[in-house]
C-alpha cells in the first residue's frame, strides 16, 4: 500500500461512563474502496461512525487523515476535512428546494448579495449528472422519498468535495430497487477515488458492495479482511462468537396454560401478521435487529398503539386495540425500553412511581393511602434487593439498575399474569443484570408468562425457553431451546432463513 | 440529598410566596390608610372571588403541564347570557345552571380540540379566547343590563353572618379544600403530577391521560361560567366585556404560587398565597388611586418574575449548597 489511507483510526478507544462503547479500535478507509463494517447491536458501530464523523473525541488513540493525526473539536471540522455521513434518515429543510438544501449556507451569489438560482440549478443538475439520478433541483424537499432525500444529501456531500462519506445503515428503509440505484451511485463515487465506508446489518449487501470489511463486537476489534473469500457464516461467527456458556440459565418451570395469544396483528408498514402464544412459566425471546419490529408489536399488544388487525387474547379475554388500560386491566404489564421517557418519572419518589400502577389499589375512602402507598413500595424495594436511601427519595438519583428495578417493582407490583420486558437489561451493570435474569426467571416459575425483547444474543440464548425472530416487520423464524445458537437467531434475524 | 437546610428550606417557593405575602401586608398597613382594615379586607376578598375560583381550576390544568386562556372569556359570555336571559324573563333559578352548563361546553370544545386533535392548548385557548368573547358580544351587544333580584345579588356581596368573608371566598374556602384533597392525597391527583411531568410514563402505566384532560377543561370551563355568574351579581351588571383579561392575573397567581408552567409540580398552598398577594396587591394599587394602566403592568412584571425567579433559585441552589 504506497498511499496512506484517507481516513483512518489507530487503537481508538471511547467509554461513556462505566461503558466501553470502543476498546483500541483501528480502522483504514482507502480511496477508491468500499469498506463494510459488521456488528451486532450495541458492538460500537455508531460510536465508530461518530468518532470518524467529529461528533465524539477518542479518549485514547488517533484519528487520522491522509496519514496525519487530527483533532476533530466537532462535526464541523470533519465536515471541512471532506468527512460526510448519510444517515438512516436524512435530515432535509422539507420546504426548500432541492438545490437550496445543497447549497443550504454556501448558495451561488450575484450582484448585491442576491442568490443567483440560475447558476445554483445548474450546479445541482451537474452533480445529479454526476450521480447518474434524475431528479428535478427545483422541487421542494418535501414529499421526497427517503431514498431520494438520501442522494439529495450524498450531492451535498460530493458539492463540498467530501473524499469520505460515510452510510450508517442507508438501506434499512429502501425497497429493493431503491437500494439498487444507491449502490450504483456508491460504486460510481468510488470508481471517482471516494473513499466509503457502508454499515448494514444485511449482510448481503455487504458482500454485494465492500471490498473489506471490518467486524467489532462489544467495542472491540475483531477483524478487518477482504471481503473475497469469506463465508456469510464467517462473518456472523465473527460477529457473535462468544463463549455463551451457562451465563444465564433459565430454571425449569412448568409449563401451563396459554396466557398471551397475539394472532395475525398487523399494524400497516410497521409490522405484519404476526402470530405467537406465551404460555405460563415460559420465557419466550424474541430476537431480531433494531427496526424488525419487535418494540412496536410489543407496543401494540400492550394497547400503546393501535394496531390494524388481528387479535390479542389474555387469560381468554379479547383486549380492545390501543388502550393499556384496558391490557393492564386483563393482566398484562410491559416494562418498556426506555425507562426516562416511558417508565419513570424522573421527578417522582420510589414510591410514587411505584403506586401509579397501583393507584386504585392503594385507595382507602377517596383517597389514597400514603401508608399501603410505601408498604407497596417498601415490600417490592425489599424484594428486588432495590439499593435505596429513602423511599421518598426521587427516583432521579437511583443508578440505571436501580431505575429498572423500580420499574420492574412498579409492574410486578401489579401482579401480571403476562409480564412483557423490552431490553430488560440495557445499560445497567453485570450485577444487576444477572439479578434481573434471575428474577425473570422466579417469575416464570411462579407461572407468569414472560415475553422478553433482546438485542444480547446471550440473554436471549440463556434465558429463553423459546426464541421468536423477527426481519423487516414479519415473524421469520421460531427457535426452540434445543436449536437455538447465536448462528441460528442471527440467520434468521438477518433474512437468511432456512 | 438528606434534608434540605434552613437556606434551602427558605427557598422552597411556596414559603418564599407565603412570606412574600406576610410582607406586603405589614407594609401595606404601615404605608396604606385605610388597608388593614377588615371593611377593606373583607372588600379585597370580595373583590378577588372571581379570580381564586378560577385559579383553582387553573392549577389542576397547569399541573397537568395544559392551560385554558379563554377563561376570561367564558365569564365573559356567561355573564352576557345571564343578562340576555334575564332581560328575556327568564327565571335566574332557571338561568344559572343553563349558564353554567354552556360554560361546561365551552370547556369540553377546549379539551376536545386538545385531546382528539392533539392541538396544543396555549393555541387553542388563544382562540377559543377571541371565539367566546365574540359570542358574548353577539349575545348582548355593547348593552349593560342590570337590577337582579336582591336576593341573590346579596349572596354574591354580603358576608357570610359573623364573619367578614364573602359568600364567594366561603365557596373558594371549600372548593379549595375540596381540590387541595383531590389534588395530593387521591389518586386523581397522582396521575395529574404524572401526566404532567411525563405524560408517556402516565400513559405507560395506564392513566387515561386524554379523558383525564378532558375532564379538565370541562371543570375550567364550568368553573369560569359560575365565577361569572357571581361577577354579574357582585357588580349587579351582566355585559359582555366583564371580566376582560383576568385570566392574565389567574395564570400569574397560578405561577406566582409554585405550579410550574411545563407541568408536574406546583401545591394548591402556594397557589393560594398567589392568589391572595395578587388580590393585596390589586387592593393597595386601588386604594393608592393607581391607574389601571400601571394595574396591567405590575400584573405583567409579577408573571414573568414568577417565571423568571424559580429559574434563578435552581441556579443559586447548587450554589448554596456547594459553600459551606
Amino acid at each position: 500500500m504506497a498511499a496512506p489511507p484517507t481516513l483512518a483510526l489507530a487503537n481508538v478507544s471511547k467509554s461513556f461512563g462505566a461503558v466501553r462503547a470502543l476498546r483500541d479500535v483501528s480502522i483504514e478507509l482507502f480511496a477508491g474502496e468500499t469498506h463494510g463494517l459488521a456488528g451486532e447491536n450495541g458492538a460500537g458501530k455508531s460510536t465508530l461512525v461518530k468518532t470518524l464523523a467529529g461528533v465524539h473525541r477518542p479518549d485514547s488513540g488517533q484519528v487520522l487523515l491522509g496519514g496525519e493525526p487530527v483533532d476533530f473539536a466537532g462535526p464541523a471540522d470533519a465536515q471541512q476535512a471532506g468527512v460526510a455521513v448519510i444517515y438512516q434518515e436524512p435530515t432535509l429543510f422539507p420546504d426548500l428546494s432541492v438545490a437550496e438544501n445543497i447549497f443550504m449556507g454556501r448558495q451561488p451569489r450575484r450582484g448585491l448579495g442576491r442568490i443567483d438560482r440560475k447558476s445554483m440549478h445548474a450546479r445541482t443538475r451537474e452533480l445529479f449528472g454526476r450521480l447518474g439520478v434524475a431528479l428535478d433541483p427545483e422541487q421542494p424537499s418535501r414529499g421526497l422519498s427517503i431514498a431520494d432525500q438520501q442522494l439529495v444529501e450524498i450531492a451535498k456531500a460530493i458539492s463540498r468535495d467530501a473524499r469520505v462519506l460515510i452510510m450508517d445503515e442507508p438501506t434499512a428503509a429502501l425497497s429493493g430497487h431503491e437500494v439498487t440505484r444507491l449502490f450504483s451511485v456508491a460504486e460510481a463515487l468510488r470508481e471517482q477515488g471516494c473513499a466509503l465506508l457502508f454499515i448494514s446489518h444485511r449482510l448481503d449487501e455487504i458482500f454485494t458492495l465492500c471490498q473489506r470489511v471490518t467486524t467489532l463486537r462489544d467495542g472491540a476489534w475483531i477483524a478487518s479482511e477482504p471481503v473475497d473469500g469469506l463465508t456469510h457464516d464467517d462473518l456472523i461467527r465473527r460477529m457473535v462468537g462468544r463463549e455463551v456458556a451457562t451465563l444465564f440459565p433459565k430454571e425449569e418451570a412448568a409449563v401451563g396454560e396459554v396466557a398471551l395469544k397475539v394472532e395475525r396483528l398487523t399494524r400497516e408498514g410497521v409490522f405484519t401478521d404476526v402470530s405467537f402464544e406465551v404460555r405460563r412459566g415460559e420465557i419466550v425471546a424474541l430476537a431480531g435487529l433494531v427496526g424488525a419490529g419487535r418494540s412496536e408489536v410489543a407496543r401494540a399488544v400492550f394497547g400503546i398503539d393501535r394496531w390494524d388487525a388481528g387479535s390479542v387474547t389474555v387469560d381468554g379475554a379479547t383486549l380492545p386495540a390501543g388502550s393499556p388500560t384496558a391490557a393492564m386491566n386483563a393482566g398484562l404489564a410491559l416494562v418498556p425500553e426506555d425507562r426516562r421517557q416511558q417508565g419513570l418519572v424522573m421527578d417522582l419518589s420510589i414510591e410514587r412511581n411505584i403506586g401509579l400502577t397501583g393507584l386504585r389499589e392503594l385507595r382507602r375512602g377517596p383517597t389514597i393511602s400514603r401508608r399501603a402507598e410505601r408498604d407497596r413500595a417498601r415490600d417490592w424495594a425489599l424484594r428486588l434487593q432495590l439499593k435505596f436511601a429513602r423511599l421518598a427519595d426521587g427516583v432521579g438519583v437511583l443508578s440505571g439498575g436501580n431505575q429498572q428495578k423500580v420499574v420492574l417493582a412498579k409492574w410486578l407490583a401489579t401482579e401480571p399474569s403476562v409480564l412483557i420486558v423490552d431490553e430488560p437489561t440495557r445499560g445497567i451493570d453485570v450485577g444487576t443484570k444477572a439479578e434481573v435474569h434471575r428474577l425473570l426467571s422466579e417469575l416464570a416459575g411462579q407461572g407468569i408468562a414472560v415475553l422478553m425483547i433482546s438485542s444480547e444474543l446471550p440473554e436471549v440464548l440463556g434465558m429463553a425457553d423459546r426464541v421468536l425472530v423477527m426481519h423487516e416487520g414479519r415473524l421469520a423464524a421460531e427457535i426452540p431451546r434445543a436449536e437455538a445458537t447465536e448462528e441460528s437467531v442471527m440467520s434468521a434475524a438477518t433474512g437468511r432463513a432456512a | 440529598m438528606g434534608g434540605l437546610s434552613l437556606m434551602g428550606r427558605a427557598l422552597r417557593w411556596d414559603v418564599l410566596v407565603a412570606s412574600l405575602l406576610v410582607a406586603v401586608f405589614v407594609a401595606g398597613s404601615f404605608t396604606t390608610p385605610g388597608f388593614a382594615t377588615t371593611g377593606n379586607l373583607s372588600f379585597a376578598l370580595s373583590d378577588l372571588g372571581e379570580i381564586a375560583l378560577i385559579a383553582l381550576a387553573m392549577t389542576l390544568l397547569v399541573v397537568a403541564a395544559e392551560v385554558d386562556l379563554s377563561v376570561a372569556s367564558v365569564l365573559g359570555l356567561s355573564s352576557a347570557l345571564v343578562g340576555a336571559m334575564w332581560e328575556g324573563g327568564m327565571a335566574i333559578e332557571t338561568i344559572i345552571p343553563l349558564v353554567v352548563l354552556v360554560g361546561a361546553v365551552c370547556g369540553l370544545v377546549n379539551g376536545l380540540l386538545v385531546t382528539r386533535l392533539g392541538l396544543p392548548s396555549l393555541a387553542v385557548t388563544i382562540g377559543t379566547l377571541a371565539l367566546y368573547r365574540g359570542l358574548a358580544y353577539v349575545v348582548l351587544g355593547d348593552k349593560a343590563i342590570a337590577q337582579f333580584p336582591p336576593g341573590y345579588v346579596a349572596l354574591a356581596v354580603d358576608d357570610v353572618p359573623g364573619t367578614p368573608i364573602p359568600y364567594p371566598i366561603a365557596l373558594f374556602i371549600l372548593l379549595a379544600v375540596i381540590v387541595g384533597v383531590v389534588l395530593h392525597a387521591t389518586g386523581f391527583g397522582r396521575s395529574l403530577y404524572a401526566i404532567g411531568a411525563q405524560e408517556q410514563v402516565a400513559f405507560f402505566a395506564g392513566i387515561r391521560v386524554k379523558r383525564i384532560k378532558l375532564l379538565l377543561f370541562v371543570v375550567s370551563g364550568t368553573v369560569a361560567a359560575f365565577a361569572g355568574v357571581i361577577f354579574t351579581l357582585r357588580y349587579g351588571s351582566a355585559r359582555a366585556d366583564n371580566g376582560l383579561g383576568i385570566e392574565l392575573a389567574v395564570i400569574a397567581a397560578v405561577l406566582l404560587g409554585g405550579v410550574d408552567f411545563d407541568g408536574g409540580k406546583g401545591t394548591l398552598g402556594g397557589v393560594i398565597a398567589g392568589v391572595l398577594l395578587i388580590g393585596l396587591l390589586r387592593n393597595l394599587l386601588m386604594l393608592g388611586d393607581v391607574s389601571t394602566e400601571i394595574q396591567s403592568i405590575v400584573t405583567g412584571l409579577l408573571l414573568i418574575v414568577s417565571v423568571l425567579t424559580p429559574r434563578l433559585v435552581s441556579l443559586i441552589r447548587p450554589a448554596l449548597k456547594g459553600t459551606p
